[in-house]
């Protein structure tokens, strides 16, 4: 028998909003369901660590998805003949078609980055529907610090300069085999999807004014976040918290944005004790 | 660490494949001091003070003497230790026309921290 990992990859179609998505998921492990979100500009590659971690899939379901336009996910038909641009609603009711298609029962959701602002969505508007969520560098709102014009334009080359705009997100104690790894998916990125992702990121999906109305005794809200992110910074985090009655909210020291997939073996340190206390709490 | 970028970046052959297209002269900015940064098919031909106000270069980067100072240090603080953060941080500025920066971007951050000494992993 090859020595394989324990990740299986398949396929399936979704409708959202009215247009049908061939999506990519990956998936390992058993136990309650552990949705994973991957970062703007990337895809769920960024998960690999996770499910080839038996503390993790002994207890979890850890399914990972391309967002459409993403990885191994298509775009939808017709997509040369629209800019790709991810809004809010249309983010959170991919991944609601997502769940409702893999016939998900009250999962666990955690999201990185983009993933980690709309879990913040789910945990208001979906609260019924999952166990928590998990927001990794996910604040409730961002500052835009330079045009997304730069990502997108025919005189640049959009995978490198993606990659080497978000290597600033990466801690300088991050491994060189993982950072590297981290960035390769950025340099993989179809033309223009970090830049429409950061749409939803940096403009359409602002949630600070209704992030108070949370309710973490319905959904627990965790937010972790890495010492070296310098868009989700350890004090946007804080105001974050402060704003989610009952949020816990941790810094994750010598992280970056990426803390799943630039340094597996430190991160987690940091999600073990948070997935326990999900399971703990039936 | 000035004075150490142009032996580092040309002696480090993949840095300077990377940067072959990349001809041009920028200044970077030191506190108050301005240098020219002359390249040369991705080689290091010069760094030199900025003598006069009408040498430009194509842009500049610059930032405060302290925060190159942690940016060179071989485990900088957060926000010092790419460019990219430091932009995010409000702690460097850049002028001029971008496009070649954005164009080589990973290039011109590895030109800048080249001289900074290694960092033992934690």
């Amino acid at each position: 028998m090859p020595d394989y990992e324990p990740i299986v990859g398949r396929y399936l179609t979704i409708e959202v909003a009215g247009e049908a998505c061939r999506i990519h998921v990956e998936e390992a492990g058993d136990g309650i369901p552990l949705v994973c979100l991957h970062t703007a500009g990337s895809d769920a590659r960024q998960y690999r660590h996770l499910m080839c971690d038996p503390a993790i899939t002994d207890h979890y379901r850890v399914i990972a998805f391309d967002m459409p336009w993403h990885g191994k996910s298509n775009p939808p038909v017709g997509w040369r003949d629209r800019e790709y641009s991810l809004t809010t609603e249309l983010y959170k009711d991919t991944i609601m078609a997502f769940c409702r298609a893999m016939e998900l029962r009250h999962p666990v959701i955690m999201g990185c980055s983009m993933g980690g602002r709309v879990v913040l969505h789910l945990a208001l508007e979906q609260a019924d529907r999952f166990r928590a969520v998990i927001a990794l560098e996910g604040a409730d709102r961002l500052e835009p610090y330079y045009e997304l014009d730069w990502l997108h334009r025919p005189d640049i080359h959009g995978g490198e300069v993606c990659a080497a705009i978000v290597s600033a997100q990466v801690a300088p104690q991050s491994p060189d085999e993982y950072r590297w790894e981290t960035l390769w998916s950025y340099m993989q990125g179809g033309p223009g999807i970090f830049k429409g992702d950061l749409y939803f990121y940096w403009y359409d999906g602002h949630f600070d004014d209704r992030s108070p109305l949370i309710d973490t005794d319905k959904c627990p809200v965790y937010l972790l976040s890495g010492e070296y992110d310098s868009s989700c910074t350890p004090e946007r985090t804080a105001a974050t918290a402060s704003r989610i009655a009952g949020a816990k909210a941790t810094v994750m020291e010598g992280i970056g944005h990426f803390p799943m997939s630039e340094n597996p073996a430190l991160f987690r340190t940091y999600i073990l004790p948070v997935l326990d206390e999900i399971r703990g709490a039936g | 660490m000035i004075d150490k970028i142009q032996g580092c970046v040309n002696g480090d052959k993949m840095l300077i494949r990377r940067g072959r297209f990349v001809d041009l002269a920028f200044l970077l900015g030191v506190g108050d001091e301005d240098y020219l940064v002359t390249i040369e098919k991705g080689r290091i031909a010069s760094i030199e003070p900025r003598e006069l106000e009408t040498i430009t270069g194509q842009f500049s980067i610059r930032a405060a003497s302290e925060v190159w100072q942690e940016f060179w240090k071989p485990m900088p603080k957060r926000n010092h230790h790419d460019i990219w953060a430091m932009l995010a941080a409000g702690l460097v500025e850049l002028d001029g026309d971008l496009a070649p920066l954005m164009q080589n971007l990973q290039y011109f951050k590895d030109v800048l921290s080249s001289p900074r000494p290694k960092a033992r992993r934690r």
